[in-house]
């Protein structure tokens, strides 16, 4: 803490709040303006772009809400994230565990392939991997075929994020779980599991995040009643062109439940980023 | 990938670390079985994360490689080799030179603009001031939303005529394009560089956050008694000490802007006369719409290549600093 005479930096004077304020405007304002437009009708919207809702109309958000396909889309990108996060947490953790707590001569080149990994971004594999999805798996318009691979490609971040967690366990526990008579893999389940659930979590969320938010696996891979949310909102734009404010009202709540995600959770999604990026 | 930020990479800093921490600590009780139970209960672990790796990730990219060497438009055999002459196509298309140009573009104006936007708000967000919490997490929502979700908003605040910043400009005076913003070939490309900045200025504000609150309170201290300015302690003393964080926020952010896509193809889709088309955005075109397999192999290489090439670079020649200077 400081003492009270070395605190002059402490609060800012009013240019301060002014520019924070101007922060605030310009990164809500494209949210806001979006959430405010629903409220209103086309006819309003053309007649003054940046005028508040008058009077306020809400049929634009009961026609989203009674939307089948919206709540499908909702339901599908839950679907397609819950199955990436799964797999990807519960992959990762498995192969963080030998890389952070066994001694053996492949280590370090085994953890090196999964931070090659980090290198590959999607994009580059993914005409092929669209290929290989449709015509060798037959999984194409399912959700496995767009889960695995978002799994496939969150793995290295997973790992490279877990071992250290993993290292830093303990090793007093182990020991005495081992003179108790338990075998590796009961150590694992039972010990190195329940201990790292913090760490769980945040490559969870990002795992989470990731997969909600993707767009061009999903776009390639799914097609009608599979789409998720970003696919469903992309193409209710471009299909609802005319009809601004019911695109922004859809918009505006396509983005509530990553809204509440972030805020739910947003300790830990900033640990993790900033954990991630600073080793 | 649609999360450059959190997907692309940290591997320049990553195994470095890992591996002197594995090295200065013993790690693991010595493993008491026989060497092969413990090779098989390394295989048991290390074996789902590892197939699933290689069918998706090296598997595509090794048939991506594949795919470039022959022309194949996705039906019947691959069996018309004809060696490097995609590679000739592609390297001579200039849609895909002006592709490449328009991520180094990107890449550039993201160092040249982003960089000292988001220190400037990470240093004001960084004093005492009230509602510093409430900030940080306005300041971060628009990195939440989904790329997709949030280009869908730009593109109708961005729409001419009816769109709300039209109405804006015209509204102060002036007069914004006839095509709009994303219609004119001269202007789309900087348009949608400022809705890229509005959605990922919130991750480098919160890494420069996170990298000043490590700075400890001390030196703050000792400068403030030596008689420093507010605006000196920033120069002389944050500012330097945030080196390797801003270093480790442009590699992320040049891997993200190399690989742009989804903005780009809600935006404009490339146009408007290829004017935003970038790498990503070209090989999709032609994977996709034009099943040029081979030519869209051609381009997913060059786009690897490039990515690993400058991170290659950067890790050579910026981050090596940090990892030998650090701790």
């Amino acid at each position: 803490m400081r003492s009270a005479h070395t605190k002059p930096f402490g609060s800012g004077g009013p240019l301060v709040y002014l520019l924070a304020l101007v922060a605030v405007i310009v990164t809500l304002g494209p949210v806001v303006y979006g959430a405010l437009g629903g409220f209103r009708s086309n006819e309003q919207l053309a007649r003054d772009p940046s005028a508040l809702p008058d009077p306020w109309v809400w049929s634009n958000y009961s026609h989203v809400v009674t939307n089948a396909d919206f709540w499908r889309y909702a339901l599908n990108s839950t679907v397609v994230a819950l199955i990436t996060t799964v797999v990807a947490v519960f992959f990762g953790v498995m192969a963080a565990y030998p890389l952070a707590r066994y001694q053996f001569r492949m280590r370090e080149p085994l953890f090196m392939v999964f931070v090659l990994g980090l290198l590959f971004p999607a994009a580059v594999a993914i005409i092929p991997l669209f290929i290989l999805v449709t015509r060798d798996l037959h999984m194409e318009n399912s959700f496995l075929g767009v889960a695995l691979p978002q799994a496939a490609f969150a793995l290295p971040m997973t790992v490279v994020i877990l071992r250290p967690f993993l290292m830093a366990l303990p090793r007093e526990l182990e020991e005495a779980a081992l003179i108790d008579g338990a075998s590796r893999i009961g150590i694992f389940w039972r010990l190195a599991l329940p201990l790292s659930v913090p760490a769980l979590v945040t490559v969870g969320v990002l795992a989470f995040v990731g997969s909600w938010n993707a767009y061009l696996l999903p776009l390639l891979l799914l097609q009608d009643d599979m789409r998720t949310l970003p696919l469903g909102v992309a193409d209710y734009s471009s299909e609802h062109s005319a009809d601004t404010a019911g695109v922004l009202a859809f918009t505006t709540l396509a983005m509530v439940p990553a809204l509440i995600l972030f805020l739910a959770l947003q300790r830990r999604i900033v640990s993790g980023l900033q954990g991630a990026v600073k080793g | 990938m649609t999360d450059p930020g959190a997907a692309a990479s940290t591997a320049p800093t990553q195994p470095q670390v890992a591996t002197r921490r594995a090295d200065t600590r013993r790690v693991a009780p010595r493993p008491v079985g026989a060497g092969w139970r413990q090779r098989l209960e390394i295989a048991f672990f290390v074996t789902p994360a590892l197939a699933l790796m290689a069918l998706f990730v090296v598997w595509p990219v090794v048939s991506a490689v594949r795919m470039s060497f022959y022309r194949w438009k996705g039906f019947g055999p691959m069996d018309d080799f004809i060696g490097l002459d995609n590679y000739r196509l592609v390297l001579n298309d200039d849609v895909f030179r002006h592709a490449v140009l328009h991520n180094f573009i990107i890449v550039g104006l993201s160092v040249l603009i982003q960089l000292p936007l988001g220190l400037a708000i990470a240093l004001l967000l960084n004093r005492r001031i009230r509602g510093r919490g409430l900030l940080r997490t306005i300041v971060f929502v628009p990195y939440v939303v989904a790329e997709v979700i949030a280009g869908v908003v730009w593109y109708q605040l961005l729409q001419p005529e009816s769109g709300v910043i039209d109405g804006l400009i015209r509204s102060i005076g002036l007069t914004p394009p006839e095509q709009g913003f994303l219609g004119t070939p001269s202007l789309a490309l900087g348009t949608v560089f400022v809705v890229l900045t509005w959605k990922y200025l919130g991750l480098a504000i919160l890494l420069f956050l996170a990298g000043l609150q490590g700075v400890p309170d001390e030196l703050y201290e000792a400068a403030q008694l030596d008689g420093a300015s507010w605006w000196q302690v920033q120069r002389r003393v944050a500012i330097p000490l945030l080196g390797p964080t801003m270093r480790t926020w442009a590699f992320l952010s040049m891997i993200g802007s190399l690989q742009l896509f989804d903005m780009v193809w809600i935006l404009t889709g490339g146009g408007p006369a290829n004017a935003t088309t970038t790498m990503a955005t070209y090989l999709i075109t032609m994977g996709t719409a034009r099943h040029n397999y081979g030519i869209a192999g051609a381009a997913s290489v060059l786009l690897f290549v490039i990515g690993f090439a400058m991170a290659v670079l950067y890790q050579l020649f910026v981050l090596r600093r940090d990892n030998s200077i650090e701790r």
